[in-house]
């Protein structure tokens, strides 16, 4: 009996979580409309979310397009087609690894970041201070963070797209000597607008849920400097979980 | 009272979390320009009073009405607007981490139609007058326990609110640095005739800052009296908590019964 209660705490978890994220959203909207918006939170909040995050961007996407070349390589190598190479460095980056990775270390870094602060404002009761200085907490500190975080990740994928395949043209013509000509002509003949935009699409996406995610588990927070540490691994768990599982749908829809 | 208006009035406010009922009908009212205080044992709902009054917490049933106004039927833009002539300083004076002293202290005023200048200029009296020269370009991590607790004081009354809460505010503090602040309550309250409603459990912090001292006990204002009658009221349950005796009328919750008979065995 065990694992049905078990089973039955996990779906209650995930509805109770489903529910408050869908109540953050909707609020979100609501609010959005309105002023005052707070134009200087949402320069902070983008300074910190899209160039904070570049160094660890720029880092991952790098080296997974080298290695992403090395890979392919190797496998074409097989069947004499290493003229390939760029194609599927650049479409994987484009359409799959750029936005997934961008988001993945996102989440790792501002949703963990956008969970801890908050939740230590709702703790110390500086949310509560900022309603008694009738300043509404959910415009001054959610609504900036979440659309930084919508907007940055665009940007960033942009940025990680085009250093990641320069790391896999870098491995292909310098040491695995293919011809930088063939390599870049296969890159950009096959690859249409449509990989591009959708890959941005799915970074907006993959931002909104960070945002959303990172800031209701903070937002919610309770119970002192543990219940801090349990919303800020709540915010990272499921934000990467919510991205891994909503690109195969978000795949399917723009490609299917 | 004096067929005045109360400017605080609290009419059957009810809250429950779960199945435990922390206020049960609480009455209370407070007239303009009177220092009230709340006292009671741990986990009576003092602050849960406080925070129904201040729209952190939305009561279960009842009514909130300041100058006449009911405030539980206001809009939220409503609430926060009328928060403008509100002041509240919590218990752990709630600085915000990220801002510089002068910026926590001029929060609202920068909020408001106001320059960044002037602000500043507002932020570096209000901070003298609570007795700190020199700390506007410090960040809250820099203050001591007693600093922090003078700015959020500042921050408290920079806007020059009507009402003014305050939340324990010498819990944590050392003797000295409790009488420094409650000698600036009382200032603020002589000097401006600002309405004060506080919560605590420090008797000797009630007695100086207040005119009124009200007993919250069992969900319920208990006993309200004036503050110099502390010491010579009758009454059972405000003599229990005044002496600070285990035994006696109060018994807060099934632990509260525990503790007695353990204290009796």
């Amino acid at each position: 009996m065990r694992w049905l209660s078990s089973i039955g705490a996990a779906v209650e978890f995930l509805f109770n979580r489903t529910g408050l994220y869908a109540q953050m959203l909707l609020q979100l909207i609501r609010k959005l409309g309105k002023p005052p918006w707070y134009g200087k939170q949402l320069l902070l909040q983008a300074e910190e979310v899209g160039v904070q995050s570049l160094p660890v961007v720029l880092l991952t996407a790098l080296f997974t397009g080298m290695v992403l070349a090395l890979q392919s390589y190797i496998v074409f190598h097989r069947f004499a087609a290493e003229s390939l190479t760029g194609l599927v460095v650049s479409m994987s980056l484009v359409r799959e690894l750029g936005p997934v990775l961008v988001g993945l270390m996102v989440a790792g870094r501002v949703g963990a970041s956008f969970a801890a602060e908050l939740g230590t404002m709702r703790v110390t009761e500086q949310i509560d201070a900022l309603w008694t200085l009738s300043t509404d907490p959910f415009r001054y500190l959610v609504t900036p963070r979440v659309l930084a975080v919508i907007l940055m990740l665009p940007l960033l994928t942009i940025i990680a797209d085009f250093i990641g395949i320069y790391g896999g043209y870098a491995i292909s013509v310098y040491l695995l000597d293919q011809n930088p000509t063939v390599y870049i002509e296969n890159t950009t003949i096959y690859m249409e607008l449509e990989d591009f935009y959708s890959g941005l699409i799915k970074a907006s996406f993959f931002g909104l849920l960070i945002g959303v995610i990172g800031c209701t588990e903070g937002f919610n927070c309770k119970g002192g400097a543990a219940g801090v540490g349990t919303a800020t691994t709540r915010a990272v768990v499921i934000s990467c979980m919510s991205i891994l599982v909503s690109d195969y749908f978000l795949t399917a829809w723009l490609f299917g | 009272m004096n067929g005045e208006t109360p400017r605080i009035q609290i009419r059957g406010l009810c809250k429950q979390f779960g199945e435990t009922i922390v206020l049960e009908d609480v009455d209370l009212d407070i007239m303009p320009g009177n220092s009230t205080t709340v006292i009671g044992m741990s986990g009576t709902g003092k602050s849960v009073l406080l925070k129904c009054i201040l729209g952190l917490l939305k009561p279960d049933a009842g009514e909130i009405l300041v100058d006449g106004e009911n405030w539980l039927s206001l809009s939220e833009n409503e609430h926060l607007q009328r928060m403008r002539r509100i002041g509240m300083l919590f218990q752990g004076a709630a600085l915000f981490d990220s801002l510089k002293v002068w910026e926590n202290v001029a929060f609202a005023l920068l909020r408001q139609n106001i320059s960044k200048q002037e602000a500043r200029k507002r932020a570096t009296e209000v901070l003298e007058w609570v007795g700190l020269n020199d700390v506007e370009e410090l960040m809250p991590a820099e203050l001591s326990g007693g600093m922090a607790k003078r700015v959020g004081l500042a921050r408290t009354i920079c806007h020059k609110p009507d009402i003014v809460f305050f939340d324990e505010p010498t819990t944590g503090l050392d003797p000295i640095m409790s009488d420094v602040i409650n000698r600036l309550i009382m200032r603020l309250h002589k000097g401006t005739g600002t309405t004060l409603l506080s919560i605590t459990h420090d008797l000797k912090s009630a007695e100086m800052i207040s005119d009124h001292i009200a007993l919250l006990c069992h969900g319920r204002i208990h006993r309200i009296v004036a503050a110099n009658e502390l010491n010579s009221d009758k009454d059972p349950m405000l003599r229990q908590f005044v002496e600070g005796r285990a035994q006696g009328p109060i018994n807060c919750s099934p632990w509260g019964k525990k503790m007695e008979e353990a204290i009796d065995r």
